[in-house]
C-alpha cells in the first residue's frame, strides 16, 4: 500500500483525470480523499493505492504530467500522520448499551446520535484503530458505516506545500512554425 | 476591438504562427469556418477527420512545429480519435479544435453532441472545453504551450458554438497563458550524474539506444558530439531513425523485433546501455527477463514516468536530451572501444551475406528491392512517410536516413492508414522537399480517399504501394505462429493505377525488378503526384524477427536463400 499526497486545481473534472489515470495504469485505489486547502483554488488529495514502490513512482510522475496537478508526492516512506474518520451505526438495546459505552470510551470514540434501537458512533484515528473498534462492535450488530478515507500529513518540519504562481512570460506560447 | 469567438480563434491561430489547418466543416464549427474564409489561414479540406489529425501530425513531425486539425462536434470529433491517439503515443504536438453544441444545451444529447473531452482524456496530453468567448485566445495559447513543452503531445480544445458566436474585446497581449503553477523539480542529481559518468568511462562494450527524444529536443549535434567523444556504437529505435546519420560507421541501424541481428546481438552482449530519449518499448526489448542481462543501464529521458517503467536502470538522468548530453560530453574520457566496435562489425558481416540485397536478381520483385532502389534513386534525401506493417520494417531496414525528421511513421500506436494523410501534412510543412509515401495495399485502402485532398490542393507527393495482396505482417505471423492458416489476410484491392487515374492522378503498375528504377526516375521527374503500384512477392517475410515476448537473442533469421524459399512461379 502506498500513500501519495497531491495538490490539484480545485475545479470540475480534475478528480476524473486523476482517477482515470490510476485506472489507465491498472493501479487500484484503496482510498482517495479530496478537500479544499486554505487557498480555495487548490484542493489537496490523499491517495492510498494498492501498488508497490515502482507503481507509486509511476503514479506520482504520471500525476505530475497532468496539467491540473500542481504537485504529487509519494510520502509512503516519510514520517506520516494518518487519519480516517468513521461513522458507525450499531444496534444497541437497553441491555448491551452500558457495555458499548465502555468500549467507546476505550477507543476514544464518541456517541453522536442516540435512538431507541441504535447509536451512531464517531471515531477518528488510524485505519488500524478504526478497524479495531469495528471488530469489537461487530458482535453488537453494525447496521451502517461510512468512512471518510485517509488524509495524511508529513510530520514536523517536513513541509509539503503547494507551489505558488509565477507571473507568466508575455510571449510564453510557442509558434507553430519553427 | 470587438471580435466574435470564431474571429478571435482565427486571429489567435495566425498570431501563433499557423499557416495551414487540416479540417472538415460541420454545424457546430460553422462560425469558425465563416471566419476562416476571411482570414489568411489556409484550410485543407480532408476527406475524413482521421486524415485531418494524421495530416496535422505529419506536419508537426516534418517541421518540428505544431500541427492543427479541426472538426465539428459529434462524429467529426470522434473520427479524430485514432489520429489523436497516434500523436499521443509518438509524442507529437498536435492541436485539435472541435466545435461543440451551444453551452445552453450541453448535456442534453443535442444533435451531434458528444463528450469529446471525456472520450479523449486518456489520449491527449490535455484537453479543455471553452464555453466563453473571453477564454478563447488564452486557451489557444495554453494549448500550444502544452502541446510543445516537455514531452510533446496532442491537445484538444472543444469550443461551444455560442462561444464562437459571442463577441468580446480582443486583447492578445492580455490573453497570456494562466496555467496552474507547477512544482519545479530539481532533476539534476549530482550523485546520479557522477555514477553515469563513472559507468561511461569504465564501459568496455557500450551501446547507445537512440530514440525520438533526440529529435524532439533538437539534440542532434549534441548527440553526435557525445557519440564521437566516447566512440559509442549507436542502435536506433524506429522513431529514432534519422537522429544520427545512417552513413556514420558507428550507426548500427534499427534495434528490436525487426532489428538486424548484429544490432540486437550487440545489445545483448553490451556491458553498458545508454538510452537517450527512448522508452524501452516491448518491440525494442523483447522478453525483459533476458534483455541485456550483462549491461548496466543509463537512461536519459525527459519524462520521469518512463524511468524504471519497463527496464530498471542504474542511473537515470531526467531532463532534456540536449541539456543532459551537453553536460555529459565534457566528462567523457576518450575510449576507443576498438575491439568492441570491430566485433560488432564482424557480426554485421555475418548478417550481410544473408541479406536479400546481396542475392542475384531472379526476376522476382521484392519489397526490399523496391525500397533499396528508392533509397539509391533519392540518395536517401527524401522524406519518407510509411504506414504500418511489413513495408514499414523494410523501409527501416533498407532506406538509410541521414537527416532527422525524414522518416515519418506511426510507431507506438501502429496506425494503419497513417501514411497517405501524414504525407500530405509533411508536404505542407516542407513544400520544397521530395515526399514519398511507402504504404501497403491494406493500409492504403484505409485512407485512400485522401487522394482527392491531394488533387484539390494540387500538391506533389509520390506514392509507392508495396502491394502483396495480403495484410502482410499479419500473414507473416500466421505463417510463423499459426501454421500458415491465412484467416482474413488475403486481400482484394482495386487496380490502384486505374484508381489513381479516376482521381486524376498518374498511376503505374510495376511487376518486374528491371522496371523499378526507370519508374521511380520518371515519377520523380513529374511535377505532379504519381502513384506506383509495386506488385511484389506475395509471401515474403520480414527478417530477422524476434517473436512477441521472446528474447532479443532468439531471432528468426533470414533463410539462406529467400529468393528460392519464398518465390512462387510467376
Amino acid at each position: 500500500m502506498q500513500t501519495l499526497v497531491a495538490y490539484v486545481e480545485n475545479k470540475p473534472g480534475v478528480l476524473n483525470r486523476v482517477s482515470s489515470l490510476a485506472r489507465r495504469l491498472a493501479i487500484n485505489i484503496d482510498s482517495l480523499t479530496v478537500g479544499p486547502t486554505e487557498n480555495e483554488e487548490i484542493a489537496r488529495m490523499t491517495i492510498v493505492a494498492h501498488t508497490d514502490e515502482r507503481g507509486a513512482h509511476r503514479l506520482e510522475a504520471s500525476l505530475e504530467k497532468l496539467v491540473d496537478v500542481l504537485l504529487a508526492e509519494n510520502v509512503s516512506t516519510r514520517a506520516l500522520l494518518e487519519r480516517d474518520l468513521a461513522l458507525i451505526k450499531v444496534s444497541a438495546d437497553q441491555q448491551n448499551r452500558p457495555h458499548l459505552m465502555e468500549l467507546i470510551k476505550v477507543f476514544r470514540a464518541r456517541v453522536v446520535d442516540v435512538a431507541p434501537e441504535s447509536l451512531i458512533i464517531e471515531v477518528s484515528g488510524t485505519v488500524d484503530k478504526i478497524d479495531g473498534l469495528l471488530e469489537v462492535l461487530r458482535p453488537f450488530g453494525v447496521l451502517e458505516m461510512a468512512r471518510s478515507g485517509r488524509i495524511s500529513m508529513t510530520r514536523g518540519g517536513d513541509l509539503l506545500q503547494p507551489p505558488v504562481s509565477e507571473p507568466p512570460a508575455p510571449n510564453s506560447s510557442p509558434l507553430a512554425q519553427t | 476591438m470587438k471580435l466574435t469567438g470564431a474571429e478571435i480563434l482565427c486571429e489567435s491561430l495566425t498570431r501563433l504562427g499557423v499557416r495551414e489547418i487540416f479540417g472538415y466543416p460541420g454545424g457546430a464549427i460553422l462560425p469558425v469556418y465563416d471566419a476562416l474564409g476571411k482570414s489568411k489561414l489556409h484550410h485543407v479540406l480532408v476527406r475524413h477527420e482521421q486524415g485531418a489529425t494524421h495530416m496535422a501530425d505529419g506536419y508537426a513531425r516534418a517541421s518540428g512545429g505544431i500541427g492543427v486539425a479541426m472538426a465539428t462536434s459529434g462524429p467529426g470529433a470522434t473520427n479524430m480519435v485514432t489520429g489523436i491517439a497516434t500523436a499521443m503515443l509518438d509524442s507529437s504536438p498536435v492541436v485539435c479544435i472541435t466545435g461543440q453544441v451551444s453551452s445552453k444545451v450541453l448535456g442534453t444529447d443535442a444533435f451531434q453532441e458528444i463528450d469529446i473531452t471525456g472520450i479523449t482524456m486518456p489520449i491527449t496530453k490535455h484537453n479543455v472545453v471553452v464555453t466563453k468567448v473571453e477564454d478563447v485566445a488564452r486557451t489557444l495559447r495554453e494549448a500550444f504551450l502544452i502541446a510543445k513543452s516537455g514531452r510533446p503531445g496532442p491537445v484538444l480544445v472543444d469550443i461551444t458554438k455560442d462561444a464562437q458566436q459571442a463577441s468580446a474585446e480582443f486583447n492578445w497581449e492580455a490573453s497570456v497563458p494562466k496555467l496552474p503553477p507547477k512544482r519545479r523539480r530539481n532533476n539534476h542529481d549530482q550523485a546520479e550524474f557522477d555514477r553515469a559518468v563513472e559507468m561511461l568511462n569504465t564501459a568496455k562494450r557500450p551501446v547507445i539506444l537512440a530514440g525520438h527524444g533526440i529529435m524532439v529536443s533538437g539534440a542532434m549535434r549534441a548527440f553526435e558530439q557525445f557519440v564521437h567523444a566516447g566512440n559509442y556504437p549507436v542502435a536506433m529505435t524506429l522513431l529514432g531513425i534519422g537522429c544520427f546519420p545512417a552513413n556514420n560507421p558507428l550507426n548500427l541501424g534499427m534495434m528490436g523485433m525487426h532489428g538486424e541481428a548484429w544490432v540486437n546481438n550487440a545489445i545483448q552482449e553490451a556491458d553498458l546501455l545508454i538510452a537517450v530519449g527512448m522508452r524501452f518499448d516491448d518491440r525494442v526489448t523483447g522478453d525483459l527477463r533476458t534483455y541485456a542481462k550483462s549491461a548496466r543501464k543509463i537512461h536519459i529521458e525527459i519524462d520521469r514516468a518512463e524511468i524504471n517503467k519497463n527496464v530498471k536502470v542504474d542511473a537515470a538522468l531526467v531532463g532534456d536530451a540536449r541539456e543532459v548530453l551537453e553536460r555529459l560530453t565534457p566528462h567523457i574520457e576518450t575510449r576507443e572501444h576498438t575491439s568492441w566496435v570491430r566485433h560488432i562489425t564482424e557480426l554485421k558481416g555475418d548478417s550481410a551475406v544473408r541479406d536479400i540485397q546481396s542475392l542475384p536478381d531472379s526476376g522476382h520483385l521484392y519489397a526490399a528491392h523496391v525500397i533499396n532502389d528508392l533509397w539509391k534513386e533519392t540518395r536517401g534525401e527524401a522524406i519518407i512517410v510509411t504506414d504500418v506493417g511489413q513495408h514499414q520494417m523494410w523501409e527501416a531496414q533498407y532506406y538509410h536516413h541521414n537527416r532527422a525528421r525524414t522518416l515519418i511513421t506511426s510507431g507506438g500506436l501502429g496506425t494503419m492508414g497513417f501514411a497517405l494523410p501524414a504525407a500530405i501534412g509533411a508536404k505542407f510543412a516542407k513544400l520544397d522537399s521530395e515526399v514519398w509515401v511507402v504504404v501497403g495495399d491494406g493500409g492504403f485502402q484505409m485512407t485512400m480517399s485522401e487522394l482527392a485532398t491531394i488533387v484539390q490542393e494540387k500538391i506533389n507527393i509520390k506514392i509507392a504501394i508495396i502491394n502483396n495482396g495480403f495484410l502482410g505482417m499479419v500473414r507473416q505471423w500466421q505463417e510463423f505462429f499459426y501454421d500458415k492458416r491465412y484467416v482474413a489476410t488475403p486481400l482484394v484491392a482495386p487496380d490502384f493505377a486505374a484508381l489513381a487515374n479516376a482521381f486524376g492522378i498518374r498511376g503505374e503498375r510495376i511487376t518486374k525488378r528491371a522496371e523499378v528504377v526507370p519508374t521511380i526516375r520518371s515519377a520523380r521527374e513529374s511535377a505532379e503526384t504519381v502513384l506506383l503500384d509495386f506488385r511484389v512477392e506475395q509471401e515474403d517475410s520480414v527478417y530477422p524477427m524476434v517473436a512477441a515476448g521472446a528474447s532479443l537473442s532468439d531471432m528468426i533469421r533470414r533463410p539462406n536463400n529467400p529468393l528460392v524459399e519464398t518465390a512462387t512461379e510467376p
